[in-house]
C-alpha cells in the first residue's frame, strides 16, 4: 500500500571542507535536475568549512526550484539575528529557504565564544525551541500587506500590522518586531533532526520536518508515529509536518551490490543509518519503505558528494521516477509547495481580525 | 577617487511615493542597483544595518521606509550577480560575538572571490538590546573599547590560518573577549576583509586611524571635509600607518539633470518629497522629545520648549542639545518668515552634488584634489533606480578627466581601494 502522499527526497551536499561555490553550486542544480524537495548543507562552529546559510544563499540566485536549508547553531547565535538570516535566505531565493536547527553542545565550541560554558542537552534543545519559536513569531511580525505606501496620509506602513512579539524564554528575550518583513514562504521551514528525545520534542512542537533514524520500515514508522503523537499534543495534525527518514549512503561503483543494505553498526556521526549498496538497491529500499507507509520521505546524505549524489539522482531517482513514486519536475516554486505544506497565516493577523470581528 | 553605492533601508531621503520607486525588500532591487554600480565600475556596494524599528512615543513609525534584508546574507547572494563589485555590510560589534562574525565575513570574501568589507558599528542602546541575549548596553566609552577588542580578535582568527593553509589554535584572552580554539575557515582572498568604520566622535576617530580601511563620514562641505581629513589622517602616523592606507568617504546625495538650473529645480522638489508635512512635524518631534501632532506643519513653530530627557523617540539619535537647535529653528523661521515644514527643508537639506554632469564631476574632482575626501559613497533618493543617471552620465566624465577608473585593474577590493594585503601575523 501507499501512504497516499508524496513521496519527498532531500540531500546532504556538504562534505570535505570546499570553499568555492561552484562547488555547492554544481551539486544544488544536479539535485535540483532530479526535483528533490531540497538540500541541507550541514555546519558547526567547529568543524572546517565555511558558513553553511552564506553559502546556500551564494548559490540561491543560480539556481531555481530547489529548496535551502542550512543547519545554524541555536546555542552560540543570537536569535533575533538568526530569524533575519533565514528570512532574508527565503527572500533572495524567492520562498526556497529553511533552516535546520541544532545545537552545539561541546566545551569545545563554547570556548569559541568564551561567553558561558555549554549547557546540558536538555537545555540546549529548550533554547533550541524558544528560538524556533521566537523565530517564527518574528517572521510573523510583519503582517503580509504591512507596507501601504499610502501617499495620502504620508505612511509607508500601517503600523498596526507590525507587531512586538514581547517573547520572555528562559534563555533570553526578544522584543521585536522583526526588521525583515514577512518573508515569501510567510515561515521559512523548520527542519529538526529528531533522533534524540530532548529533540523529538522540540521537533514535535516547532518543526515542519523532522529527520528521524531507523534500520528497518518497522522502526521508521514507530519514530513517525511517535513524532505525531507529540506533535498531537501541541494540537498539531500530521499534515502540518514531515517525516524523514535520514540515511548515509555510499553507493560504491555499481549499479547493485552484492550484499546491499543498512548497517546498524555505528552510524556515521549526524548522518543517520548507513546504507551501501547501488542506486538500484536504493531504490528499491525507498519504495519499499515508502509502501510500507513508514515515512514521508528521505534525507540522504551522499558519503562522496560529487559522486554519490550523481548517482542518486541519475540512477535512484530516476528509477523512482520511472516507477511513478516521484515527481519528474517541481509543479510549484516555494519550499513549503514541494513539501506540501500550507503557508500560514500571521498569528497576529489572525488575532487582530479575530479582534475586530468581536 | 574611489566611488561606492549605498542602498538606503530605513531611512527617511527615500522618495517612496514616486512612481519610480521600486521594492525596498526584493532581491531584484538589490541586484539592480549592484549592477548598476558594478557598470558604473564602483568600488563597493554598502549597507547600512537595522536591528530596532524605530519608534515614536510608544508606537512604530510609520512614515519612513522601513524594513530591510539582513546584511551578509543578501551580500552572499549579490556575489553571484556581480564579478568585482566589493560587498560591505554593517554589522554591530556590541551584539555579535568575534568567532561568529569574523566567520561570517571570510566566508563571505571566499564566496565573493575577495570582496568582502565590514563596516563595524557599535550601540550604546538599550532600546535596540532588547532584542538580544545580551539584553543590556554598554556605556560610551566600553563600547569603543569592545569594538577595537572585537576588530583585533577577528583579525587574529583571520591570522590564524597562515598562507600555506596550515591552522594554528588561536589564544585570546581580552578584557571583552576570552576565546580559543581553532578558527574553521582558511585565510580568505583578502587576507582580511575591509573594515569600514563610521563614526566622527574622537573615539570614533582614534578607532578609524588605528583599525579601519576606509571611514564613512558625513562631511558634506569642502571645509568640514577638509578638516575632518587633516584631522584623521593626522592619527596615522603613531599607529605606524601611512596617509594612503585608511580612505576618507564621505556619503553624499547627487542630483543631475541636463543644466544646473534644472537640477536645482529637481532637487528642490525632491526636498519637498522628501519632507512631507508628516515628515516636517517628526522632525519637529525629533527635537522637541514630544508629541506635536496637532502643530500645522504650515504654520508657525511651537512655543513650547523641548523636553530634555524624552524617551519620545527611540531608535534614533536625538540631536545632543534640543534646546540650542530649536532656538535655531526659531530664529530661522522668525527671520525669513518660514513656516515649519520650510524651516526643516532649509536646515536639514544635505544635498551635497546638485548640477549638470559637467559641474557635479567638477564637484566631486573638487573635493578628492583639495583633499576632503579619497572618494564617495552616492546615497540615492529613489531605490533601485537612483544611481542610474549618475553611472550613465557623470561617471564617464570622470573618467575622460582621468579622476576615475574606466576599467577595474584588480579583482578584489583591498586592490581597487589600492588597499595593500596585511601582513600575515601568525
Amino acid at each position: 500500500m501507499t501512504t497516499g502522499r508524496p513521496l519527498h527526497l532531500a540531500a546532504e551536499i556538504g562534505g570535505p571542507p570546499r570553499y568555492e561555490p561552484d562547488h555547492y553550486l554544481g551539486l544544488a542544480r544536479l539535485a535540483e535536475g532530479g526535483a528533490l524537495d531540497y538540500v541541507t548543507l550541514g555546519d558547526s562552529f567547529a568543524r572546517p568549512g565555511p558558513d553553511a546559510l552564506s553559502v546556500l544563499a551564494r548559490i540561491a540566485p543560480a539556481t531555481d526550484r530547489i529548496g535551502l536549508v542550512p543547519t545554524v547553531d541555536t546555542t552560540h547565535t543570537e536569535p533575533f539575528h538568526v530569524s533575519s538570516a533565514v528570512a532574508t535566505l527565503d527572500w533572495v531565493s524567492r520562498g526556497r529557504a529553511g533552516w535546520s536547527a541544532d545545537v552545539s553542545s561541546t566545551e569545545a565550541v563554547a570556548r569559541l565564544f568564551g561567553r558561558r560554558p555549554a549547557p546540558p542537552a536538555e537545555a540546549l534543545w529548550r533554547e533550541a525551541g524558544e528560538a524556533a519559536d521566537a523565530g517564527a513569531r518574528l517572521w510573523d511580525s510583519w503582517e503580509d500587506d504591512a507596507e501601504i505606501r499610502d501617499t495620502a496620509t504620508g505612511r509607508f506602513i500601517d503600523r498596526d500590522k507590525v507587531h512586538h512579539i514581547d517573547f520572555e524564554g528562559e534563555a533570553f528575550s526578544v522584543r521585536g518586531p522583526a526588521i525583515v518583513p514577512r518573508p515569501p514562504q510567510g515561515r521559512p521551514v523548520t527542519v529538526i533532526d529528531g533522533t534524540t528525545a530532548p529533540a523529538r520534542a522540540v521537533a514535535a512542537r516547532h518543526a515542519d520536518v523532522v529527520h528521524v533514524r531507523a534500520t528497518t520500515p518497522e522502526q521508521a514508522a514507530a519514530a513517525r508515529a511517535d513524532v505525531h503523537r507529540l506533535a498531537a499534543a501541541h494540537g498539531r495534525s500530521a499534515r502540518e509536518l514531515r517525516v524523514l527518514v535520514a540515511l548515509a549512503v555510499d553507493l560504491g561503483d555499481a549499479e547493485t551490490a552484492p550484499e546491499p543494505g543498512l548497517e546498524s553498526g555505528p552510524p556515521l556521526a549526524g548522518h543517520g543509518t548507513y546504507f551501501r549498496g547501488g542506486p538500484v538497491d536504493l531504490a528499491e529500499l525507498i519504495s519499499q519503505w515508502y509502501r510500507a507507509g513508514a515515512a514521508d520521505g528521505f534525507h540522504l546524505t551522499p558519503i562522496t558528494p560529487a559522486r554519490d549524489l550523481e548517482r542518486i539522482v541519475n540512477g535512484t531517482v530516476a528509477l523512482l521516477q520511472h516507477r511513478s513514486l516521484f515527481r519528474t519536475f517541481h509543479p510549484g516554486h516555494t519550499l513549503r509547495e514541494h513539501l506540501g505544506l500550507a503557508r500560514p497565516a500571521s498569528r497576529y493577523a489572525l488575532a487582530r481580525t479575530a479582534g475586530e470581528r468581536r | 577617487m574611489h566611488l561606492a553605492a549605498h542602498f538606503p533601508g530605513v531611512n527617511s531621503t527615500t522618495v517612496w511615493s514616486d512612481p519610480r520607486s521600486g521594492s525596498q525588500i526584493d532581491f531584484t532591487s538589490f541586484e539592480h542597483l549592484a549592477r548598476t554600480a558594478e557598470r558604473g565600475k564602483f568600488d563597493f556596494f554598502f549597507l547600512a544595518e537595522g536591528l530596532r524599528l524605530r519608534e515614536y512615543d510608544g508606537r512604530v513609525h510609520d512614515l519612513d521606509v522601513v524594513g530591510r534584508p539582513e546584511s551578509l546574507t543578501v551580500l552572499n547572494a549579490l556575489a553571484a550577480v556581480t564579478d568585482r563589485l566589493g560587498l560591505a555590510a554593517t554589522v554591530n560589534a556590541t551584539f555579535n560575538e568575534p568567532y561568529e562574525l569574523a566567520r561570517r565575513f571570510a566566508t563571505l570574501d571566499h564566496l565573493s572571490g575577495g570582496r568582502a568589507a565590514w563596516n563595524v558599528v557599535t550601540s550604546s542602546d538599550a532600546f535596540t538590546g532588547e532584542n538580544f541575549r545580551r539584553g543590556g548596553f554598554l556605556d560610551r566609552a566600553d563600547r569603543y573599547t569592545r569594538a577595537a577588542e572585537f576588530v583585533s580578535t577577528a583579525r587574529e582568527l583571520w591570522d590564524s590560518w597562515a598562507p600555506d593553509g596550515v591552522p594554528r589554535p588561536f589564544a585570546h584572552h581580552g578584557r571583552h573577549f576570552d576565546v580559543c580554539g581553532e578558527f574553521t575557515v582558511p585565510r580568505s582572498p583578502q587576507g582580511h576583509p575591509v573594515v569600514i568604520q563610521a563614526g566622527d566622535s574622537d573615539e570614533g576617530r582614534e578607532f578609524a586611524a588605528g583599525a579601519a580601511d576606509v571611514v564613512f563620514t558625513r562631511h558634506g562641505t569642502l571645509e568640514a571635509g577638509r578638516a575632518f581629513w587633516a584631522d584623521v589622517k593626522g592619527r596615522l602616523a603613531k599607529y605606524g600607518r601611512d596617509s594612503d592606507d585608511l580612505k576618507i568617504m564621505p556619503g553624499v546625495t547627487v542630483v543631475v539633470a541636463d543644466t544646473d538650473a534644472e537640477a536645482q529645480q529637481d532637487a528642490a522638489e525632491i526636498r519637498r518629497l522628501q519632507v512631507s508635512p508628516q515628515n516636517a512635524i517628526l522632525a519637529l518631534e525629533q527635537v522637541w522629545g514630544r508629541d506635536l501632532s496637532s502643530y500645522d506643519p504650515d504654520g508657525p513653530f511651537p512655543s513650547v520648549d523641548p523636553e530634555p530627557e524624552s524617551g519620545f523617540v527611540q531608535g534614533r539619535v536625538r540631536v545632543a542639545d534640543p534646546f540650542a537647535v530649536a532656538a535655531k529653528w526659531r530664529a530661522l523661521s522668525e527671520e525669513k518668515g518660514l513656516s515649519i515644514r520650510e524651516t526643516v527643508i532649509e536646515t536639514t537639506t544635505r544635498q551635497s552634488f546638485v548640477g549638470s554632469p559637467q559641474t557635479v564631476a567638477a564637484g566631486l574632482t573638487a573635493f578628492v584634489d583639495g583633499k576632503a575626501a579619497d572618494g564617495f559613497i552616492l546615497v540615492p533618493h529613489l531605490t533601485p533606480g537612483g544611481l542610474d543617471a549618475f553611472v550613465d552620465r557623470v561617471v564617464p566624465l570622470l573618467q575622460e578627466r582621468g579622476a576615475f577608473r574606466s576599467e577595474y585593474t584588480g579583482s578584489t577590493l583591498r586592490e581597487h581601494l589600492g588597499l595593500a594585503e596585511p601582513v600575515w601575523k601568525g
